[in-house]
C-alpha cells in the first residue's frame, strides 16, 4: 500500500460519503416528467382598491390560526405616505391588523410623525403576501426538505420536518416567513392551500369588500385574473433577486419596498 | 489491507453504514423528490394531504345565504353589501351547530377601519366617506346612530 | 412572545415580520469553528509542511481542534428552533441548501481528527499500558486508564520501528486531507452568509475566503494564548517539583522554548492577518464604489450605526493595535498575550458585524433592527440565545481541552510526533 494508493482510497471513501445518498434513490425521471401542472396559482393585488382596511389580515389570522395578538402574519398591509420634499414614509402597524385609523406614521417603538394634509403628494396602501416565487429561494436553502413547492406552484412547510434553523426566514427577500409562536417552526402565507384546493378562494380574497385581492390560476386562459395579468400592465416585486414572484401588482409605484 | 493504519477507516465505514440504517428507520417513505425537481420538490408528499385538511372558518357570504337569504338580499342593495358578512359577525366555521351564536363586532375599531378620514389622494380610500375618530362622538358606538346593514343618511333619519 | 421579539428593536419602516432572528448562537458559530479550523491548520504546518519551529505547539493544537469540535456544533443545536430534529440534516439533506452539507462536512472532519490523534498517540497508549501493567502499586486512575487505552489503541498494539513510520505517514497525508476540509469547514459557513441574495450585506463571493482568513488567524491566537497559559502554568508546577526531581526542565529553559513558539507562531498570525484585512478592506471599498441599490441603507449602517463596532472595535482594537503590538521587535511573551487576546476580539466582533450587522437593516431598505444580547435569561430563550448561553459554548472547549488533557497529555518527552 503506498502512499498514492491511500490517497486515492481516501479521495473515494470522502466523495461517498458526500454523495447525497437521499438524491440517489429518489429522484425518478418518470416523476417529474408526469409533473405537467394544468394549475399554476397566481395572486392579483389592484393597489388602486385597497383602502387599508386592514380585514383581509383579520381574517387570514383567524382562518389559518396564526395568534391574533402576536406580531407575526401571513399577510399585511403598507401605507405609502409620499410627500412633497420626495420623501416616502412607511408604515404598517401590527401588519395592519386593525386597519389604518390614524394619520399619524408609525415608525417604531411607540413613536409616531405627524404629517400635514398639505405636505402629502400621494398615499396609497399596498397589500403583501408570500410571492409563491417560481424560484423560491427559502426553499433553495433549506437544508432538510422541510419547505417545497408543490406542482401548483404553492409553497408549503411541513410542521413535522422543520427543524427551525431560520434559514429560510433569511433567504426571502420579501419578509414573508416567520417562525410560529405556537408550533416553533417556519411559517408562511401558502395561498390558503386548504381552500383554493377545494374551490374556494382564499381568506383574504373573500375578507375584502373592495376586490383588492385575487386569486387565480394562470395555465387557464379564460380566468379573469389570468386575463387582466396578460393584458394589462402589471409588475412584480424586486424583480432584481431572480425569484420571479407571482403575485402580480396593478398600479405599483417606484416607491414600493 | 492487512496494516493497522486502515483501522480508524473501518470506525468511519462503520458510522457510515450506521447512519444508513438509522436513516431507513427515521425517514417517512414517502419523502423524495416530487413535481418540482430536487432543489424544489424534496420533501414529505403526505404533507400535502395535511395542508388541505386544515378547517375552514370563513364560510363566505353565500353560506350565510343558504338560511338567511332574505337578510342578505336586502343588505346587498345597500352600500355595505359589499362588504363580507363574517367581516363584522365573525367566521361562520359550523355555525349554527358550531358555535350556535356568532360574536359580532359592535366595536368603533371595526367602523374605523375604512371610516377614519384619512389623506390618501391616490387611493380608493379617499372616495370613502370619513370622520375623524377622535372628535366625532368620542366612546359612543357607531351603531347607536347608524345601521350598519343600511347607512345611507335615509336610514340615518329614521332613527331619529 | 414571538422568536426574536424579545430582543428586536425596530425603527422606521420593517417589515412586521421581520426580526432578529440569528442571534449571538450564530456569533459564536463561525467564531468557534473558526478557531476548529485554525487551530488543526496549525498543527498541519508542522505535519505537512514540517515547519520543525512549530513542533511544540502541533500536537498541542490538534487535541485543542479535537476539544473544540463539539462547540462548532453547540450553538447550532443551541440556536434551532426544533434541536431534536438536527439529526435530519444527515437523514434527508437537501444539498441546494449551503447548511445541508454541515453534518456531512462536520464529521468527515471529526473523522480525519480523530484519525490522526490515534496515529499520534497509538505508541503512547500502547507503551503506557506496557508500562502500567508492569507496575505493582497502581493507583485506582491508572487502573481505569488500562482498560481505556487498550480499547483505544484498537487492537494495534504494533510499535515496531516500521510500524511507527506507517503512522507518521498515515498523520502526514490525514494531515494533508485536513487542510482543505477544515477549510472547507469554514469556508462553507461563509458560504452559508455570503450565498444569501436577499441579505445585501452577507451576499458577496469574498465571503467564504474572508471568513477562512480570519478563522485561521483566531484558530492561531486562540492557540498561542492557551500555550502560554499552559507554560506558565507548567513553570509554576515543574519549580515546584522540581525538589524532588532535578532533572526537570528549568523555567530558563521552559521560558526560551515558549519564546521561540510565539515568535514563529506570530508570524504566521499576521500573514493570516493582513490577507483577512486586504479582503475586508476591498468589500468595503468595492461596495462604496459601485453603490448599488443597497449602498444608501449599507452606509448608514456601517458609518453611523455601527461604526463603534466596526471601525473602534473591530479595525482599531481587533485588528490595527495588535498588529502593531505584534510587529514591534523583541516580542516579549507578555505582549504577545495582549495581542492575541485583542485579535480575538477583533475576529469575533468581526463576526458580530457579519451576523447582527447584517441584520441591522430592514430588507425593506427602510428600517433598521437593533439587537439587545439578553443577559439576564428569563426563559429558555433568553438563555439560549443570551449571554450565558454564549459563555457555556465558549467555557466548553476548555472544559474538554482539560479532560482530553487527562487521558491525551499534550506536553511530554514520551510519543513521536
Amino acid at each position: 500500500m503506498n502512499r498514492r494508493e491511500f490517497l486515492k482510497r481516501s479521495i473515494v471513501v470522502v466523495a461517498g460519503m458526500a454523495v447525497p445518498t437521499a438524491a440517489l434513490e429518489l429522484i425518478d425521471p418518470k416523476k417529474l416528467l408526469a409533473a405537467k401542472p394544468e394549475l399554476r396559482w397566481v395572486f392579483l393585488v389592484d393597489t388602486h382598491s385597497c383602502v387599508g382596511c386592514g380585514f383581509c389580515v383579520k381574517a387570514c389570522k383567524i382562518e389559518n390560526e396564526v395568534p391574533y395578538d402576536a406580531n407575526v402574519t401571513r399577510t399585511w398591509v403598507e401605507r405609502y405616505v409620499i410627500t412633497k420634499d420626495g420623501k416616502t414614509h412607511i408604515d404598517s402597524p401590527k401588519g395592519a391588523l386593525n386597519g389604518f385609523t390614524s394619520k399619524k406614521i408609525d415608525i417604531g417603538q411607540g413613536h409616531t410623525k405627524e404629517i400635514k394634509d398639505e405636505e402629502i403628494v400621494q398615499s396609497f396602501f399596498v397589500p403583501k403576501l408570500c410571492n409563491q416565487c417560481e424560484n423560491p429561494p427559502c426553499v433553495q436553502v433549506c437544508p432538510v426538505g422541510a419547505t417545497y413547492q408543490t406542482a401548483d406552484g404553492v409553497v408549503l412547510v411541513d410542521r413535522t420536518w422543520c427543524i427551525g434553523c431560520g434559514y429560510c426566514i433569511m433567504g426571502c427577500p420579501y419578509g414573508v416567513r416567520f417562525f410560529h409562536p405556537v408550533y416553533r417552526v417556519a411559517e408562511k402565507c401558502n395561498f390558503c392551500y386548504h381552500r383554493i384546493s377545494k374551490g374556494m378562494k382564499t381568506a383574504c380574497v373573500d375578507a375584502c369588500p373592495f376586490g383588492a385581492r385575487k386569486v387565480g390560476n394562470l395555465r387557464d386562459p379564460n380566468d379573469p385574473v389570468t386575463k387582466v395579468i396578460m393584458t394589462e400592465r402589471v409588475a412584480i416585486l424586486k424583480e432584481e433577486y431572480g425569484t420571479k414572484p407571482q403575485v402580480y401588482y396593478l398600479g405599483l409605484s417606484k416607491e414600493v419596498r | 489491507m492487512k496494516s493497522h493504519v486502515w483501522r480508524p477507516l473501518f470506525v468511519a465505514i462503520g458510522l457510515v453504514l450506521l447512519i444508513i440504517v438509522v436513516r431507513s428507520f427515521l425517514v417517512p417513505d414517502d419523502f423524495g423528490v416530487w413535481e418540482r425537481g430536487y432543489m424544489y420538490g424534496l420533501h414529505r408528499k403526505g404533507n400535502e394531504a395535511e395542508w388541505k385538511k386544515v378547517t375552514v372558518k370563513y364560510r363566505t357570504k353565500a353560506y350565510c345565504k343558504e338560511c338567511h337569504a332574505e337578510k342578505v338580499e336586502s343588505i346587498d342593495r345597500s352600500p355595505h353589501g359589499i362588504i363580507p358578512c363574517e367581516n363584522c359577525h365573525g367566521p361562520a366555521m359550523n355555525h349554527p351547530e358550531d358555535p350556535p351564536t356568532l360574536t359580532i363586532d359592535h366595536s368603533r375599531e371595526l367602523c374605523i377601519r375604512c371610516h377614519a378620514k384619512l389623506f390618501t389622494p391616490s387611493s380608493g380610500r379617499s372616495k370613502i366617506r370619513g370622520i375623524d375618530p377622535v372628535t366625532h362622538n368620542p366612546g359612543a358606538e357607531c351603531s347607536l346612530c347608524h345601521d350598519p346593514h343600511h347607512p345611507n343618511l335615509e336610514a340615518l333619519k329614521r332613527h331619529e | 412572545m414571538v422568536h426574536g421579539e424579545a430582543w428586536t428593536i425596530k425603527e422606521f419602516f420593517t417589515y412586521p415580520n421581520e426580526y432578529i432572528y440569528w442571534t449571538i448562537q450564530i456569533v459564536m458559530y463561525p467564531f468557534m469553528t473558526g478557531l476548529v479550523a485554525g487551530a488543526f491548520v496549525l498543527s498541519s504546518l508542522y505535519h505537512v509542511f514540517g515547519v520543525k519551529q512549530l513542533k511544540d505547539i502541533a500536537r498541542f493544537s490538534l487535541v485543542f481542534s479535537f476539544a473544540l469540535l463539539p462547540t462548532a456544533m453547540m450553538p447550532l443545536m443551541l440556536h434551532l428552533q426544533q434541536p431534536q430534529r438536527g439529526i435530519e440534516v444527515m437523514m434527508t439533506p437537501h444539498f441546494t441548501s449551503a447548511i445541508a452539507a454541515f453534518g456531512i462536512v462536520f464529521s468527515t472532519y471529526g473523522m480525519i481528527v480523530a484519525a490522526e490523534l490515534w496515529f499520534v498517540y497509538r505508541q503512547y497508549f500502547v507503551q503506557t499500558v506496557h508500562e502500567l501493567k508492569a507496575k505493582p502499586d497502581r493507583t485506582a486512575w491508572e487502573s481505569i486508564l488500562i482498560p481505556l487505552y487498550s480499547v483505544l489503541t484498537m487492537g494495534a498494539w504494533d510499535i515496531s520501528e516500521h510500524a511507527l513510520e506507517k503512522d507518521e505517514k498515515a498523520v502526514k497525508i490525514l494531515a494533508g486531507i485536513g487542510i482543505p476540509v477544515a477549510c472547507f469547514l469554514h469556508g462553507y459557513a461563509g458560504f452559508i452568509f455570503g450565498s444569501v441574495k436577499a441579505n445585501a450585506l452577507w451576499m458577496t463571493p469574498l465571503m467564504p475566503v474572508i471568513f477562512i482568513c480570519s478563522a485561521v488567524v483566531s484558530g492561531i491566537a486562540l492557540c498561542i494564548i492557551t500555550y502560554v497559559v499552559c507554560m506558565e502554568l507548567r513553570k509554576l508546577i515543574f519549580a515546584w517539583k522540581r525538589k524532588q526531581n532535578p532533572d526537570l526542565p528549568s523555567t530558563e529553559e521552559l521560558k526560551s522554548v515558549e519564546v521561540n513558539v510565539v515568535t514563529m507562531t506570530v508570524k504566521y498570525l499576521i500573514m493570516f492577518l493582513i490577507l483577512a484585512i486586504t479582503l475586508e478592506l476591498l468589500d468595503l471599498i468595492f461596495r462604496g464604489y459601485t453603490a448599488v441599490k443597497s449602498w444608501d441603507i449599507l452606509r448608514s449602517v456601517i458609518y453611523e450605526k455601527d461604526f463603534t463596532k466596526i471601525f473602534i472595535l473591530q479595525y482599531g482594537f481587533g485588528n490595527l493595535i495588535p498588529f502593531i503590538l505584534l510587529l514591534m521587535p523583541r516580542l516579549t511573551i507578555r505582549r504577545a498575550v495582549v495581542g492575541t487576546l485583542m485579535v480575538l476580539l477583533g475576529v469575533f466582533m468581526m463576526r458580530w458585524n457579519v451576523v447582527i450587522g447584517g441584520q441591522a437593516f430592514s430588507s425593506s431598505f427602510a428600517g433598521f433592527m437593533e439587537y439587545h444580547l439578553p443577559i439576564w435569561p428569563h426563559d429558555m430563550e433568553t438563555f439560549k440565545e443570551g449571554f450565558f448561553g454564549a459563555l457555556m459554548v465558549a467555557v466548553t472547549p476548555f472544559v474538554l481541552f482539560f479532560c482530553l488533557s487527562r487521558i491525551l497529555p499534550v506536553f511530554g518527552q514520551k510519543g513521536g510526533h
